[in-house]
């Protein structure tokens, strides 16, 4: 037993050595097993704190990208402004209330979850009814509509994304009006579909298509996209459009979500009138 | 002496820092994956005994793979050549021994030997990390010829960063 001990001691290099490696070796191949019990990996406090310092650091790198959209977008909005002030002008004839009221307010919101590759794709986003959102509001980019509130938690919302099977927005083409609903086929991410164009629309690859009146989430004349190609299929008197959408949903990071403040008071006001109807 | 492993501790940030910040996202195809950090055991004083540069270099190894996300690879290499290392450096030792306070870099003992003696240890260093985080055979030709490329850009970098940390000291 003595003799042992003073030669683990005489060669305890080669021993500290054999007991270090096996120990590397086996946490090697334990990790290659169960890689995701193993809990020093890059999601531990010190190296995930590290390594979001270097993304923060990389972020400002982008900083010049980011500032010319914003100002693009700023310069898109004060148009936007001066245009309803126009429209005040030539209404005030008219005695209308309504024209100096706020219809539309815009929320900011940062996309924390997306998808474009399955059939329904959900986005979920960093605001929720402790911000004032509510089912149903319609989601915008300054490029174009992204979808509509789906559910909504304290601090987030889900959305119904442009590529669902279910969504259906009221769309025209812009140059006369002519509107239809936009609904998406499930192919590829980049193109939806516009049904219910009439035939004598002279369509044009290009033509923009627009978010139409008629929405009652949707503001007006929200760009969404342009049109590709058309057909009539047999024995129907519409086109089928095929609509190209300007927003990529594949690059999402920052949306704005609409509440249409007189949402409500629209609806009541229609289903007065549907069961009157009745 | 406390100055030494003050020294040694900034050397060991620096080198991590190095590594998974800059040279781990600076991608430079298939073939070139250098890793600088072992210059931390390469460049230890004489000195130092050999438990602990053992046990440096696991940690080391450890501090790395926790970035990598490849836990134990880089800590099964950098044991390995520290275990090798006061070998190599009997091998290439000169007649009279080392000078005492002295540190096996460039500035002690010239770019030849710096050379051969950092090159044997990248290459045993490289040669385990590859061969390990493929862990099979099948790819024997490909993976030597990336520990080769590899290891040499290694070299060249490890050869650069003396050449900076030298003229600072030259300035002090």
């Amino acid at each position: 037993m003595r003799s042992l001990l003073l030669f683990i001691w005489k060669h305890y290099f080669f021993f500290v050595f054999l007991l270090l490696e096996s120990l590397c070796i086996y946490l090697v191949v334990q990790n290659n097993y169960y890689q995701r019990a193993s809990f020093i990996n890059s999601s531990n406090r010190l190296s995930a704190n590290v390594l979001e310092t270097a993304t923060d650091i990389r972020q400002y790198f982008y900083l010049k990208d980011e500032n010319e959209n914003l100002s693009k977008e700023n310069a898109e909005l004060r148009s936007r402004l001066l245009e309803s002030k126009l429209v005040s002008i030539n209404d005030q004839h008219t005695v209308n209330d309504t024209t100096l009221h706020q219809k539309y307010t815009y929320t900011s919101a940062k996309v924390v979850s997306n998808t474009t590759n399955r059939r329904n794709n959900y986005l979920t986003l960093n605001k929720g009814s402790n911000q004032g959102i509510t089912k149903d509001m319609a989601v915008i980019t300054n490029t174009g509509i992204v979808g509509r509130v789906k559910d909504v938690s304290e601090n987030f919302c889900t959305v119904m994304s442009m590529l669902h099977s279910q969504i259906i927005v009221s769309a025209k083409v812009k140059k006369d009006g002519s509107f239809g609903p936009l609904t998406w086929d499930g192919g590829d991410y980049e193109y939806v579909t516009l049904s219910d164009i009439p035939t004598h629309v002279r369509l044009v690859k290009g033509d923009t298509v627009v978010t139409s009146p008629y929405s009652r989430d949707f503001p007006e004349n929200i760009r969404i996209g342009t049109v590709d190609t058309w057909e009539r299929k047999s024995r129907e008197n519409f086109y089928t459009v095929r609509v190209k959408l300007l927003t990529d949903f594949k690059k999402l990071t920052y949306v704005y979500i609409v509440n249409n403040q007189m949402r409500k008071e629209q609806q009541e006001l229609e289903q007065k009138s549907e069961t009157d109807k009745e | 002496m406390l100055n030494e492993i003050f020294r040694n501790i900034f050397r060991f940030i620096t080198l991590v820092l190095v590594q998974v910040l800059i040279i781990k996202n600076v991608e430079l195809g298939r073939f070139i994956n250098p890793f600088v950090y072992i210059l931390f055991i390469i460049i230890l004083p004489f000195e130092t005994p050999k438990w602990a540069v053992l046990l440096m270099a696991f940690v080391l190894g450890i501090t790395i793979d926790m970035f990598y996300d490849t836990l134990g690879l880089h800590a099964a290499a950098c044991v390995f050549i520290a275990y090798v290392r006061p070998g190599i450096l009997k091998l290439f030792s000169p007649r009279d021994g080392y000078e005492s306070g002295t540190q096996p870099t460039i500035q002690y003992l010239g770019v030849p030997w710096f050379l051969s003696y950092a090159g044997i240890l990248v290459i045993m260093h490289h040669l385990i990390l590859f061969y390990m985080e493929i862990f099979r055979f099948s790819e024997f030709f490909s993976t030597f010829l990336r520990v080769i490329i590899s290891a040499g850009f290694t070299l060249i970098l490890i050869v650069v960063i003396q050449y900076l940390f030298n003229r600072q000291k030259e300035e002090e």
